[in-house]
């Protein structure tokens, strides 16, 4: 076995400095009932590399890629260019087959590269502090509606109708479990919702998101203080993080609390994860962050260096008062997000995004363009919504048929809303071309 | 000379009248190390006896203190905030960690007075 | 004492070693400024197009100011970053004997399928027509963990082994519901020794944690754990071998007396390695214990995640699975998402889409690479290593308790006593002679501990290597004469001892242009 140093010969010398006779009496506080004999039944033995690969080629040939079909989906999750200098470095071993950086001494590559994660994500989101990532923008959210009951010490979370579905079952799951309420708006399609009279003095914080699930771009400032005006918490969600390279940053419009998926930024689909939480709020509230944090300061020598701080929030000291029970978070996502940004620059974030906007402003033409199809969104950054004369998860798996990834049905997200079974929600990024787009107007001409 | 007495948690109270100003030992500032950080209970909060009002935090260690009696909080040390090493240097003087109006002085009645702490932490070691 | 003025005093200095030279570089070893101290104005490490003209719609909200990052080309970002990953130790660089934490070999074949188009970069919303090698991948590596376990079913989703704790115990809380028993069973049974994510999980669910101790031979006390059990109990979580790398051996007397008491069995599989292969945890009692794909099935911990903490589960919780998860539809693939008519009463989502797809394409290409013998020997060379890092070292260092131990050996720091040398300073030097430090301080329940885990990855002349340094630093540290040099350990990694103290009394998390860090002038 190619990964096993171990030679037989080793294993009975080995055996011979313990003094036992065979491996199985170091296996014998096993209850004789629960040792197997032999290997587990029913399972294959090894195979070598060659035969990996070509078991993956196999499962890879039973998909549709998107590197081969036009692509207009989104919804949480976006399809962009991710350099090759990214997937380079994160897999560098120093990186890659590292652990937590709990020896400072000899993992300062980690740490230096999360404490400029942090800034990065200060900066994106127009907040003061950031911790060292989440496992993802969804249970990110998750996390953040915990700390604002912490620090409110309310109970009950207003979730706003654009809110990405799946976020919000999240929030809601987390809720039943762990014991405090939700209200959820309606969806919210046209994005015209107004939450400020629904905040009353037990709400603990509102949940928004921008752009929406919908794709509409809205401004929370008047939301949010009406949240502080009742002793509540502004928790802004964005799923799109290139968008952030183009718009007013949350804490801007006052936001508590800021949570982003950041994906979009280094990291590829790949089928839903792993991604990468970005977590960022108020310096008054850094002792009630959820996750790991890096903080600046000095060695013997007086040199700077980096150390993971402020650890007493955490579970291996807290234990059962910890702020949260995470521990691995997303680090060579984070890094993958770190490396890519710093390649964007300022320049080139600003430009990826104006290129984003603009792919999805020709998108949105010409679908509109399209006899019967009606685009939902006055505004959107690189998603929007369209209403089809339709039920449309039919009329996605008929793009399907002809190898067309057109777009995610709402109905998916929100099964049994009858009032959305028409809705299509698309996305356009730099990867998307005139062909492409081409290609999805002829489609959708063909199965309306 | 003000009384002080201590808790088996290793909690001091000074105290003057009606008023008891709460820190942690020498002893306990020793066993935790620099403190980092101490949450302080905000003025006006009623407390009841054993309630958790505070947190002291070293780098890798964090304890509750609990009220060592009923009553209302009355003023935090907001220095603290600044220089939390104080409860290490002069953990029974700039160190304390918040005053109390207390509602019943009787219930300080089972406390240690210093003979009878010194003991408790001598048996410790 | 102010930073910016860099070199400050208060912190013992002793840096001998070090001879100056004009950059402040040692060879290989490069000082390496922030990203933020290095960029220019109009400096890019990408060209992207010029946008077409479009009407804007961005509702008037376009960012007024800058952002404030900086630019540098593609070079410069890859001459910082691999700068950087040379302050790292790594798996790669040598033995990392983290216990716990299963530091074993990473092969790149999984990093290589992982990256396949058609499964890398496949989007998780697409029709599930489009899908369907994905979905059955995913089935597949379910089925290896539901083998490998001998139990019904697994929830794929939890994104790392807390997560899988956080589903594991919301599947508990939802069968007492569905029993009616929710209200009255309030405490959960942990050992002392346990992980901090278990008293965490179980906190944040309501539950008040109990703790339950320890007989003098490292194991669950079992009368205690009898006496514990009442009506008021909602589980036990136990991992399982422990924290102190011991199989606990009355595990099945435990499951019993915890079902008996109507409660559950939480495993935390957080040692599966010691027996993956060998041993069911299914065929020891246990009601759910989640998978740590970045210990046991070598999924990279990329300095801290990501991971995956899949979830198996027993007849009695199976019903209560979290969305999503995939089914067989006559030949065809399918997910039951949220709110899709299905047997059973799920518990709700954990998280967005499917799970930690790129880590279970990782998993399944270790597991068929290993096999059903290859696995199986894994836990026996793992298990093998550690009970010879014992056995060689239990003359020099002092053994916690008696062996054999499963993959991992604690010792405790008598052998340190009166030396000056506290578990810290020892750790602190086996940087300098290469290696990166074990576990230290964990599990709370040894005073001093240190917690050895080899794994199965390394050769036998290096643990020999590893064993005879051990021995070369518990000699030194016992001669007396050295616990200064100790104390001043490392004096060759990257950074020496840092000020932790610094760092949390006022704390300096993100880069501003006024805490540039400047040396001060000699």
């Amino acid at each position: 076995m190619r990964y096993l140093p171990l030679t037989a010969a080793d294993r009975r010398d080995m055996l011979s400095v313990i003094g036992v006779k065979s491996v199985d009496e170091l296996f014998r506080d096993v209850p004789q009932s629960a040792r197997l004999g032999a290997k587990v039944a029913g399972l294959p033995d090894h195979l070598g590399e060659l035969e990996v690969e070509r078991a993956f080629q196999a499962y890879a040939a039973k998909n549709v890629s998107p590197s081969v079909a036009p692509f207009f989906i989104g919804a949480g999750a976006y399809r962009h260019h991710v350099p090759a200098t990214v997937d380079y470095m994160i897999q560098r071993g120093e990186f890659l087959t590292s652990y937590t950086p709990y020896q400072p001494e000899i993992t300062q590559g980690t740490l230096q590269y999360l404490f400029e994660f942090q800034t990065q994500v200060t900066l994106l989101t127009g907040m003061e502090v950031a911790n060292a990532s989440m496992y993802d923008g969804s249970t990110g959210a998750s996390e953040a509606v915990l700390m604002a009951n912490r620090v409110t010490r309310r109970a009950k979370a207003l979730l706003s109708g654009g809110l990405h579905p799946q976020y919000r079952g999240i929030i809601e799951t987390t809720a039943h479990w762990q014991g405090f309420k939700t209200v959820s708006g309606k969806a919210d399609v046209e994005g015209l919702e107004d939450l400020i009279a629904a905040v009353d003095k037990e709400t603990s914080c509102v949940v928004v998101q921008n752009p929406s699930f919908f794709g509409h771009v809205r401004d929370f400032a008047k939301l949010a203080e009406a949240c502080h005006a009742a002793g509540a918490l502004l928790i802004v969600v964005v799923t799109e993080v290139v968008s952030l390279g183009l718009l007013k940053p949350p804490g801007e419009m006052g936001a508590d609390i800021v949570v982003c998926e950041g994906q979009s930024i280094g990291n590829g689909l790949g089928f839903g994860g792993p991604y990468v939480g970005l977590f960022a709020t108020k310096e008054k509230y850094m002792r009630q962050m959820p996750g790991r944090l890096v903080g600046e300061t000095v060695d013997a020598d007086g040199k700077r260096g980096f150390v993971l701080t402020l650890s007493t929030r955490e579970q291996h000291i807290r234990r059962e008062k910890a702020t949260s029970n995470i521990c691995t978070n997303a680090g060579l996502c984070a890094l993958a997000f770190t490396v890519h940004l710093t390649l964007l620059g300022e320049a080139g974030l600003t430009r990826l995004a104006e290129l984003n906007h603009a792919k999805a402003g020709q998108l949105a033409d010409r679908l509109a363009a399209v006899p019967g199809v009606k685009v939902v969104n006055a505004s959107f950054f690189n998603e929007f919504t369209v209403a089809l004369p339709k039920v449309a998860a039919p009329v996605v798996e008929a793009l399907a048929a002809k190898r067309i990834l057109g777009g995610v049905p709402v109905s998916r997200l929100l099964p049994g809303d009858a009032s959305v079974e028409k809705l299509l929600l698309l996305a356009a990024t730099e990867t998307a071309t005139d062909g492409g787009m081409d290609a999805l107007v002829a489609g959708l001409k063909e199965v309306l | 000379m003000a009384d002080v007495k201590y808790t088996d948690e290793h909690e001091w109270i000074r105290i003057e009248g009606d008023v008891g100003t709460i820190g942690i030992s020498a002893y306990a500032q020793e066993q935790l190390g620099d403190v980092v950080f101490v949450d302080v209970p905000a003025a006006g909060r009623k407390v009841a006896k054993g309630e958790s009002v505070a947190v002291v935090e070293s780098v890798k260690a964090a304890s509750d203190i609990y009220a060592p009696a009923s009553g209302e909080i009355i003023e935090a040390n907001a220095g603290l905030a600044e220089t939390p090493g104080d409860v290490n240097t002069e953990p029974m003087g700039k160190g304390w960690f918040f005053k109390m109006k207390l509602a019943n002085k009787s219930e300080l009645d089972g406390l240690m007075d210093q003979a009878a702490y010194d003991a408790f932490v001598k048996g410790l070691s | 004492m102010d930073r910016s003025q860099g070199r400050t005093g208060g912190i013992a200095s002793g840096s001998s070693h070090e001879a100056p030279t004009f950059t402040r570089n040692r060879a290989l070893q490069i000082e390496e400024p922030l990203i933020f101290e290095m960029g220019q104005p109009g400096r890019t490490g990408v060209d992207l197009p010029e946008p077409p003209k479009t009407r804007d719609r961005l509702n008037g909200l376009r960012r007024a100011g800058e952002i404030g990052l900086p630019g540098l080309s593609e070079p410069q970002v890859v001459q910082h970053f691999t700068r950087l990953s040379q302050k790292n130790y790594a798996i790669d660089m040598g033995v990392y004997p983290l216990g716990s934490c299963t530091m074993k070999h990473n092969p790149r074949i999984n990093e290589k399928v992982a990256r396949f188009a058609g499964i890398g970069d496949l989007h998780p919303l697409q029709p599930v027509s489009t899908v369907q090698g994905a979905l059955e991948l995913i089935d597949r590596l379910a089925h290896w963990l539901k083998t490998l376990t001998g139990m019904p079913a697994v929830a794929m989703s939890p994104a790392a082994g807390a997560h899988g704790e956080m589903c594991g115990m919301m599947a508990i809380a939802a069968a007492l519901e569905a029993k009616g028993e929710r209200a009255q069973r309030r405490t959960v049974l942990a050992p002392e020794s346990a992980h901090g994510t278990n008293p965490a999980t179980a906190a944040a669910l309501g539950f008040t944690v109990k703790p339950i101790p320890a007989n003098e031979r490292g194991r669950v006390d079992l009368a205690a754990l009898k006496a514990a059990l009442g009506p008021d109990v909602a589980a036990i979580m136990l991992t399982n071998p422990n924290t102190c790398g011991l199989f606990e051996s009355e595990i099945v007397e435990i499951s019993t007396a915890v079902h008996a008491a109507g409660a559950y069995f939480y495993c935390d599989g957080a040692n599966f390695n010691a027996i993956v292969g060998r041993v069911r945890p299914g065929d020891l009692g246990v009601d759910c214990m989640h998978i740590n794909l970045h210990k046991t099935f070598s999924t990279p911990h990329g300095g801290g995640g990501p991971g995956a903490g899949p979830v198996v589960l027993s007849a009695a919780l199976a019903p209560y699975a979290p969305y999503p998860w995939i089914v067989k539809n006559g030949d065809k693939w399918v997910v039951a998402e949220d709110g899709a008519k299905v047997e059973g009463q799920p518990l709700g989502r954990l998280k967005a889409f499917h799970g930690q797809m790129g880590m279970f394409t990782r998993a399944l290409a270790y597991i068929m690479s290993h096999g059903a013998d290859g696995l199986k020997q894994v836990a026996e060379d793992a298990v093998l290593s550690a009970n010879y890092v014992m056995a060689s070292l239990q003359e020099t260092m002092t053994p916690a308790f008696d062996g054999p131990c499963m993959h991992e050996v604690l010792f405790d720091d008598s052998f340190l006593k009166d030396t000056g040398v506290s578990t810290l300073d020892f750790a602190k030097a086996m940087i300098d002679e290469g290696y990166h430090p074990m576990t230290m301080y964990f599990p709370l329940v040894v005073h001093g501990a240190m917690l050895i885990e080899p794994t199965e990855s390394v050769a036998k002349e290096d643990l020999d290597q590893f064993i005879a340094t051990l021995k070369s630093l518990a000699q030194r540290a016992k001669s007396g004469t050295e616990a200064e040099a100790f104390k001043a350990a490392p004096l060759y990694s990257p950074r020496r001892r840092l000020d932790e103290t610094l760092a949390a009394r006022k704390p300096i998390l993100r880069w501003r242009p006024s805490n540039t860090f400047k040396e001060a002038a000699e």
